[in-house]
């Protein structure tokens, strides 16, 4: 009877996804075994001192995880999403106390050899406990209590993580935008959003003496087209004034509260500052690696700037250089590609979902993979700033890749039981 | 629940996912397929030419005998972020260079790259490495590269080999990536004639470097990579010994000596004086050695057998009857009157001798001016020209047949042209009112007529081959498979059939052998020289002694131009010097009472006054090479002392007689 039930519930699953998830853990541990520097030769495919061969463990142990996540009640997660998420917070508070300090962020807790980093678990909490709260109180984000609430479930493990200090993780949060937008968060806070960073990046290209007169001339056009209209006129010259004390303040944080190695990074994205010895040096590197791998790459274990050490951090933060040398164009298309196709394929996923509890949950899993994807990539090709997060599934690391799959095989297991309530 | 614009925004969701993908993706496009700049940086990221220094081709005499061979010396190299602290006084006292010098040049080093060994002194001796070499381990960062420097044993031949230098940014350019900094070229002589032969291939082996600067094995396995090839050795024409002893013989005397073998066209002896020892030109001193050469008046650096211009005199003669005689003008028995003097219109050619009625063997052994001038007369008088201009060049191109007024095409950089005018050049200077009188000078070798030593050996060649010669030339084999240029065995015919030399070379052979003859004092015992002496008036001082000629009279191995500047008769210098060339090319060695002769003949100083005298030369030997003091500067220690001043005019007393 039991197995029966397995059975029917297995063909549920959405085969599909898992597929292209073991296809890119595969990409995954072909070119961490590839990033392996030339000086320790590549040995045995199982070596399991070498960062390969503890990859291929953590993979299979994601595997029995997520299977065994598949094993339990659909409604577990939605019943002690407050417990999880509750854990995750005193994990997070528990790291800035006791937690290891690996380059400058304090992020990981070691229990023995084993190293566990709170912020990637952080992550499935509080997406479970944004879940819950929609799934629950059906809010429509149009009133500011909603969406207060919300904006705290995201902002206590975010606050926290900024402490370690992990900016990358905590940009992540930014993600949970979107599973509010699609609940009904209105669209001018995602414009919100991309208009601060507009004006952010123009901060530092545009002097203030034409930035400002800029801006005013704009707010001033909208007042006077919009003069018989009050109550847009008055938001018009409200979002003016924002914008010009917005400059402000970027340049007051920008100089008094990021550090140097932050500041340097901005500076060099936005071509204001060149250093090819100093900070620039990653992004220089894995370009130069990407770009040698032209149309078709150089071919597996060919890739030169990957096997002489060029790239730093090769096989977590900048593995994508090592896919880009040795597998060029083509290999990028096809991991990109995987990628978007796995991220839309969740988004209808989550969009067939009959409770809003696996919907917001799996469009939290689509844009987290998506902010994860988006900075890693556009960092290793150096159109986003130095900023250091995984490439999920792909990137060397037990953490990671245990926490997306997690992530990931909650939802597939809340999809196989879509039919069901929860 | 679900409004319909909500589900909506499900994709402003997936198009976001999508624009951020073909974001990616372009980006990607542009970095890896349409910009091949990251492609070129990885390359030189990783990649790095080490280059082998091949051995420069060894230069050999007609006997096989060493004259260039190579020597090792050691440049102190070092990795400038491998140098740590260390005695810098202690080093620079090993090395012995200052520490000034010493600091500037790994500063140098330093600026080119840190990662990268540098320079810091060239060229040490072998005697500097061996102490070096002891010490260096005190030094981290400082290591030590051999490469070859050249060397000469015998220290001659300093004109026809050339010296070797760095190459300038200009040569860099040039070579189309051939050369590249630091590099060796041939700056002139041999050197340079054969730099392509000599330099051999540089070897490659392009070496994969990571990011630490490791070397990780070679690139594609070695697929590009290129061994070192040797220059390949030039075997020359020259005869050490004879090429020393002329030098030894022209020692603090300006001038030159050619000798040709008229068979083959090999350049037996290329004596240009004054000469300087080929050692100076190598090591670490060879920019202070070289400017003070430069310094030198009689300009060491001029190489007189193919530069130097004097006009053939008296030498030329022979040729001038050759040319009557293949043309009709005369015959062996037509006789002309001397009465001491030639003349045409108020211009009035002097004769040294009042010869009476002389014909052609009497006219060249006499060396009778009257009886060129009537020739040259006849030639430009022929009937069969329309005018005297267009027999003139006629007569111009016949001389120049046997290579006068150009270039012979020797196997050395910088030959001269010599001088011979066209008619349209006189026509231009005189208007159209000239003639043979005009030019009458040209009938004996003077006025508007130059050549240089070489064209004047040449010319006995010619005569020796009874009217051919083969391109002078220096490099007779080239490499192991002793490869000729197809150039110097071709036979260049001059246009006068072989019977018509017989009648010139009994003149010859009687002003060297009969009483009467000008040039008694080249006679060889038991041998039959044929010669001409000339003495060449010119505007610098005292007459050129010039003497020319071939031995033995039957079947000729050697053909010999000597000049001596300002050395007054053809007899008194030129004339012995080559009797005792050929003697020495002919027997190997002089024999007898004439031994003492020579010995005598190199002591002799026949220099102009220096012009002011400028200090003390000071020259440093290079202190790579252990120099043959015995032979040391020829040039250099030209000061003449002015009480060996008179000797010569008693000299040439004596030769008078």
């Amino acid at each position: 009877m039991n197995t029966q039930h397995n059975n029917r519930f297995f063909f549920k699953v959405d085969w599909i996804t898992i597929l292209v998830y073991v296809l890119l853990c595969t990409v995954g541990f072909v070119n961490i075994y590839a990033s392996v520097p030339s000086n320790s030769e590549q040995g045995a495919l199982f070596d399991f001192g070498a960062n390969y061969g503890k990859q291929l463990i953590f993979i299979v142990t994601g595997l029995i995880l997520g299977f065994s996540i598949l094993l339990l009640d659909a409604k577990f997660f939605s019943i002690f999403s407050p417990v999880v998420y509750g854990i995750t917070l005193v994990l997070l508070v528990l790291v800035l106390v006791i937690g290891r300090n690996v380059g400058g962020n304090q992020a990981w807790i070691a229990i023995g050899s084993f190293r566990l980093q709170p912020s990637e678990l952080a992550k499935v909490g509080t997406a479970l406990l944004l879940a819950r709260y929609v799934s629950t109180f059906n809010p429509k984000f149009r009133d500011s209590r909603s969406i207060l609430t919300a904006a705290l479930i995201v902002g206590i493990p975010l606050f926290l993580i900024l402490r370690q200090p992990d900016a990358g993780s905590a940009l992540v949060f930014l993600s949970f935008m979107f599973p509010m937008y699609r609940e009904g968060l209105s669209g001018y806070f995602l414009l919100t959003f991309l208009g601060m960073i507009v004006l952010f990046v123009a901060d530092f290209l545009v002097p203030s003496n034409v930035l400002i007169p800029v801006i005013l001339m704009i707010g001033g056009f909208f007042v006077y087209s919009n003069r018989r209209k009050q109550k847009i006129m008055f938001s018009a010259i409200i979002t003016t004034i924002v914008a010009i004390a917005y400059l402000f303040m970027v340049k007051f944080a920008y100089n008094n509260i990021l550090k140097q190695h932050h500041r340097s990074r901005i500076e060099i994205i936005l071509g204001l500052k060149t250093d090819p010895k100093g900070v620039g040096y990653n992004v220089i590197q894995s370009k130069i690696a990407i770009g040698s791998g032209q149309l078709t790459g150089r071919g597996f274990l060919q890739g030169t700037q990957t096997k002489y050490g060029y790239v730093p951090e090769q096989s977590t933060d900048f593995i994508f250089s090592t896919i880009g040398e040795e597998w060029g164009f083509v290999g990028c298309f096809v991991v990109i590609g995987l990628f978007i196709f796995l991220l839309l394929r969740l988004i209808n996923m989550a969009e067939r979902q009959r409770s809003s509890f696996s919907r917001v949950y799996g469009y939290s899993v689509a844009c987290i993979l998506f902010f994860h994807v988006f900075i890693n990539i556009g960092m290793a090709i150096g159109i986003v700033p130095v900023i250091g997060i995984p490439l999920p599934f792909i990137s060397y690391g037990g953490s990671s890749l245990w926490s997306f799959t997690v992530l990931l095989f909650i939802f597939l297991k809340l999809d196989s039981n879509r039919m069901g309530f929860i | 629940m679900e409004t319909n614009s909500l589900f909506n925004r499900k994709y402003v969701v997936q198009g976001l996912f999508i624009v951020i993908g073909l974001i990616l993706l372009g980006t990607l496009f542009y970095i890896q397929v349409y910009s091949d700049k990251y492609f070129l940086s990885a390359k030189s990221n990783v990649l790095r030419k080490i280059y082998t220094f091949p051995a420069r081709g060894v230069i050999l005499d007609r006997h096989e005998k060493v004259l260039v061979q190579n020597e090792p010396v050691y440049d102190l190299m070092a990795i400038p972020n491998d140098v740590k602290p260390f005695d810098t006084i202690e080093l620079c006292r090993i090395i012995d260079v200052d520490t000034a010098r010493f600091g500037k040049n790994l500063r140098k080093a330093r600026r080119l790259s840190r990662y990268q060994p540098g320079i810091i002194e060239k060229q040490l001796s072998v005697e500097i490495y061996q102490a070096l070499s002891e010490q260096l381990s005190r030094f981290p960062g400082f290591f030590v590269q051999s490469r070859t420097i050249r060397q000469y044993p015998d220290s001659i031949g300093s004109h026809f080999v050339g010296y070797i230098k760095e190459v300038t940014q200009k040569e860099i350019d040039r070579s189309e990536g051939y050369y590249r900094s630091g590099d060796y070229i041939g700056k002139s002589g041999v050197e340079r004639a054969y730099e392509t032969v000599l330099r051999g291939e540089r070897g490659v082996v392009n070496m994969l470097y990571d990011v630490h600067n490791v070397p990780q094995g070679s690139y594609a396995e070695g697929k590009f990579d290129t061994a070192a090839v040797s220059g390949e050795q030039l075997i020359s024409s020259l005869d050490a010994g004879l090429q020393k002893m002329g030098e030894e013989l022209m020692r603090n005397k300006i001038g030159s000596i050619v000798a040709i073998e008229p068979a083959t066209g090999e350049i037996l002896a290329f004596v240009s004086s004054p000469s300087y020892d080929p050692n100076l030109m190598v090591g670490r001193q060879q920019g202070n050695n070289y400017m003070e050469l430069l310094k030198n008046p009689n300009r060491v650096f001029n190489i007189r057998p193919i530069q130097g211009y004097y006009s053939p005199g008296s030498a030329f003669k022979p040729l001038d009857a050759l040319i009557g005689l293949q043309e009709g003008v005369i015959d062996e028995n037509t006789t002309f009157n001397c009465p001491g003097y030639f003349k045409v219109g108020n211009h009035i050619t002097k004769c040294e001798h009042v010869d009476g009625n002389i014909a052609l063997r009497r006219g060249l052994a006499r060396s009778c001016n009257t009886y060129a001038c009537y020739v040259f007369q006849k030639l430009l008088t022929q009937r069969k020209y329309k005018n005297q201009k267009i027999a003139y060049d006629d007569w111009r191109n016949k001389v120049k047949l046997w290579g006068l007024g150009d270039t012979l095409g020797v196997d050395l950089p910088s030959e001269r042209m010599g001088r011979l005018y066209d008619a349209a050049y006189y026509s231009k200077k005189y208007s159209k009112y000239w003639g043979y009188g005009t030019v009458i000078s040209l009938a004996i070798g003077q006025g508007e007529m130059d050549a240089t030593p070489l064209q004047m050996a040449n010319i006995m060649a010619v005569i020796a081959n009874r009217g051919y010669y083969i391109k002078p030339h220096l490099i007779k084999a080239i490499g192991q498979k002793h490869v000729i240029r197809k150039e110097y065995v071709r036979k260049n015919y001059v246009g006068v059939d072989a019977r018509h030399f017989n009648p010139v070379i009994d003149g010859m052979q009687e002003a060297v052998n009969s009483p009467w003859g000008t040039a008694i004092q080249s006679r060889i015992p038991d041998i039959l020289m044929c010669g001409k002496t000339g003495t060449v008036q010119n505007s610098r001082g005292k007459n050129h002694s010039v003497f020319i000629g071939f031995a033995p009279r039957d079947n000729p191995k050697i053909a010999l131009a000597v000049i001596v500047e300002n050395a007054g008769y053809g007899s008194a210098y030129a004339a012995p010097i080559a009797s005792y060339m050929a003697e020495k090319y002919l027997k190997d060695s002089i024999g007898g009472y004439r031994k003492a002769q020579v010995e005598w003949m190199k002591k002799q100083v026949v220099l102009p006054p220096p012009p002011k005298a400028k200090g003390k030369p000071l020259i440093k030997p290079a202190d790579s090479t252990v120099l043959k003091t015995e032979q040391a500067l020829p040039a250099l220690n030209s000061p003449v002392k002015p009480e060996q001043q008179p000797k010569i005019t008693s000299r040439n007393e004596h030769s008078a007689q």
